[in-house]
């Protein structure tokens, strides 16, 4: 038994933001983290280790500097790590990516008490589809939004969160859960693992590793294979500064409520 | 089946993933219906929603008065309770067959689980979480003079790849609301999109095209071998959830309660008991574990648009502007006279909102008296 969990090096986007002229994100003057919910992912699979004794295997797919987040993830006990890199990966969005990292794990192989864990979403982009995708593109059964996990035998017991309450559902392994903040806390990386971190393995997976695999074809990746386009991509417009009321006395609160009353809002 | 997503000719009409649960249609299918209606208005084409459930004809009617030209509805037990599987199947199969060229989801925790699936299936591209949708250029241009800070008048739009008067064009925040795209799918049908609940707005409703809607039942198949997950229980929330969506009214607390954080909810409370209003919250508020989830106003909670909007003690994170700045009238409330709150308040109160608050409570109280 092993278990796969799916990360992204991602901008800080809860510092400071920088946005060029044209509308494009300064990533360059940003902080890079890992992903905020493939923390609890990463957490989610750590803890099933320390019960159970099987092996952790991250994957990444971004540009080479994302070796040292995988750096990160080793020191917190995962055991191998995989760095999906290559010029024509560039460009995808999620259908293609998804069908690149799926493409990675089916090379690594996929047995039948294999787990697959991933974050909700990324904050760069929010979209929440890489992880159904994946599932998709391995004919995996999913359970997204989980906020509970439990083994039973074969198969997982998950509490799936919705807006007004939860789902328990069983699901049989392999299968693709993909985890929100509320699961758990994610661990630290401990002294010793940071000191064994950088003896331990960082697979790279480039073009030439994947490109006979059959999810893999140059319709389908990159920007090219990408259904989608950005097409425009811009700022939301600064609102115009109201009306500061001076002081904060009940003459102020008087003033607010006669001119919230001759607007008729109230 | 004969399917090919890329040859884009085959598609026509507009569809809406008509979501239920339980038996009890979401409001975003309202809203969805109601703005498929304009998209397909500009395309001059049908607006069909589709709803798979146990036993739902009763609701499918409803879709009508807001706006379908047909529902296609999908009666079987195994989709009483929302499976992926069961669902994906359902709904792919039927856009297999019927081949509409749009195809909205509502982005709740279903729809964005449903939605990525079926484009994976169907080769085709999907937008997630859209605040705007567009198809006619024109209309996509006003948008874009309020909505942005392009210079419209010197921004090229028209393109040599593909016919943008046809595409939808579905525009959404990233980077927690610091950036805004606007995603095609030009190659692809159906084009796909979620939509964030509570941004579009719903039409008035007609009686008579409830009445006149036209209701089938298009042959499906479906096995529990088609399955392979099982749902062992649904629960509903006990406590009775928030509706800051459908608020007239919203007070919202923020890091400015610290000092006092069940003073400062009570307060928050009965301000917002004095103006029929709701509580809401800010991130902050959140995490810190003074408010449960359900509060939560911004990027990661609800966007809302009330027509007063008042944050107490909120410093105004671009994630919670994100998710308020459409409100029709905000006043802010913080003892940080630089708080970025401010910038986008109508009214602005620099104090402490313990003192402050009482008094405004005391000023509406007064002139409810004297009306």
């Amino acid at each position: 038994m092993k278990i796969f969990v799916t990360v992204k090096q991602v901008p800080d986007t809860s510092g400071k933001v920088a946005v060029k002229p044209d509308g494009t994100l300064d990533r360059a003057s940003m902080q890079t983290i890992i992903n905020p919910d493939d923390l609890n992912a990463v957490e989610a699979a750590l803890s099933l280790k320390d019960a159970l004794g099987c092996k952790v295997v991250a994957l990444t797919m971004g540009p080479f500097p994302a070796e040292g987040m995988l750096r990160e993830l080793l020191a917190m006990g995962v055991d191998d790590t995989v760095l999906i890199s290559a010029r024509e990966f560039g460009g995808s969005d999620t259908f293609a990516t998804s069908q690149i990292i799926a493409a990675a794990i089916d090379t690594y192989g996929v047995d039948e008490d294999d787990i697959i864990f991933s974050g909700r979403q990324a904050i760069d982009g929010d979209t929440a589809q890489v992880g159904p995708q994946i599932a998709e593109k391995l004919h995996l059964p999913q359970v997204t939004y989980a906020g509970g996990i439990e083994k039973d035998g074969n198969t997982l017991l998950i509490r799936r969160m919705l807006e007004d309450g939860y789902m328990t559902i069983r699901v049989k392994t392999p299968c693709l859960i993909t985890c929100i903040k509320e699961l758990n806390t994610p661990r630290y990386m401990s002294v010793r693992g940071i000191e064994e971190c950088f003896d331990k393995n960082v697979t790279v997976m480039n073009y030439d590793s994947l490109k006979d695999h059959p999810l893999i074809d140059r319709t389908t990746i990159g920007l090219n294979g990408s259904p989608t386009n950005i097409y425009k991509s811009f700022a939301p417009p600064v609102k115009g500064a109201g009306m500061m009321l001076e002081g904060s006395g009940k003459e102020t609160t008087d003033k607010l409520v006669s001119l919230l009353a001759a607007k008729h809002l109230i | 089946m004969d399917f090919n997503s890329a040859d884009i000719s085959a598609f026509k009409n507009v569809w809406v993933f008509c979501e239920q649960r339980q038996g009890t249609m979401m409001s975003t299918t309202f809203e969805l219906i109601s703005e498929g209606r304009r998209l397909a208005d500009e395309l001059g084409v049908e607006l069909h929603g589709v709803l798979l459930g146990d036993d739902v004809d009763g609701i499918a009617k409803e879709l009508g008065g807001y706006g379908a030209d047909k529902v296609l509805v999908y009666n079987s037990p195994l989709l009483k309770d929302y499976t992926t599987d069961a669902y994906a199947k359902v709904l792919c199969d039927a856009v297999m067959e019927f081949k509409p060229e749009v195809l909205l989801v509502g982005a709740s925790n279903i729809g964005r689980d449903l939605a990525p699936r079926c484009a994976a299936r169907l080769h085709t591209g999907l937008c997630a979480d859209c605040t705007h949708l567009d198809i006619d250029l024109d209309g996509y241009v006003n948008f874009l003079r309020t909505g942005s800070n392009l210079d419209v008048d010197n921004t090229k739009f028209e393109t040599k790849l593909f016919d943008i008067n046809s595409n939808l064009k579905m525009t959404r925040p990233a980077f927690g609301g610091h950036l805004m795209a606007t995603i095609v799918c030009p190659r692809f049908r159906p084009a796909m999109a979620t939509v964030r609940p509570g941004v579009l707005k719903k039409r008035p409703y007609d009686e008579a095209k409830a009445e006149s809607v036209e209701i089938v039942h298009p042959a499906f198949s479906l096995t529990a071998e088609d399955m392979k997950t099982e749902v062992l229980e649904v629960v509903k929330a006990s406590r009775k959830l928030v509706d800051l969506i459908g608020a007239d009214i919203i007070v919202s607390v923020g890091r400015g309660i610290a000092k006092d954080v069940a003073g400062g909810i009570k307060l928050a409370e009965e301000l917002a008991e004095e103006l029929h209003g709701v509580v809401g919250a800010s991130r902050a508020a959140v995490d810190s574990g003074w408010i449960s989830a359900d509060h939560q106003v911004g990027q990661t909670g609800k966007t809302v648009h009330p027509k007063i909007y008042i944050a107490l003690g909120i410093s105004g994170a671009i994630q919670h502007k994100a998710g308020m700045q459409d409100s029709e009238c905000i006043i802010a409330i913080n003892k940080n006279e630089v708080a970025p709150i401010f910038e986008i308040a109508d009214y602005g109160i620099v104090g402490d909102l313990f003192q402050v608050v009482p008094e405004l409570i005391a000023s509406i109280r007064e002139m409810k008296a004297n009306k």
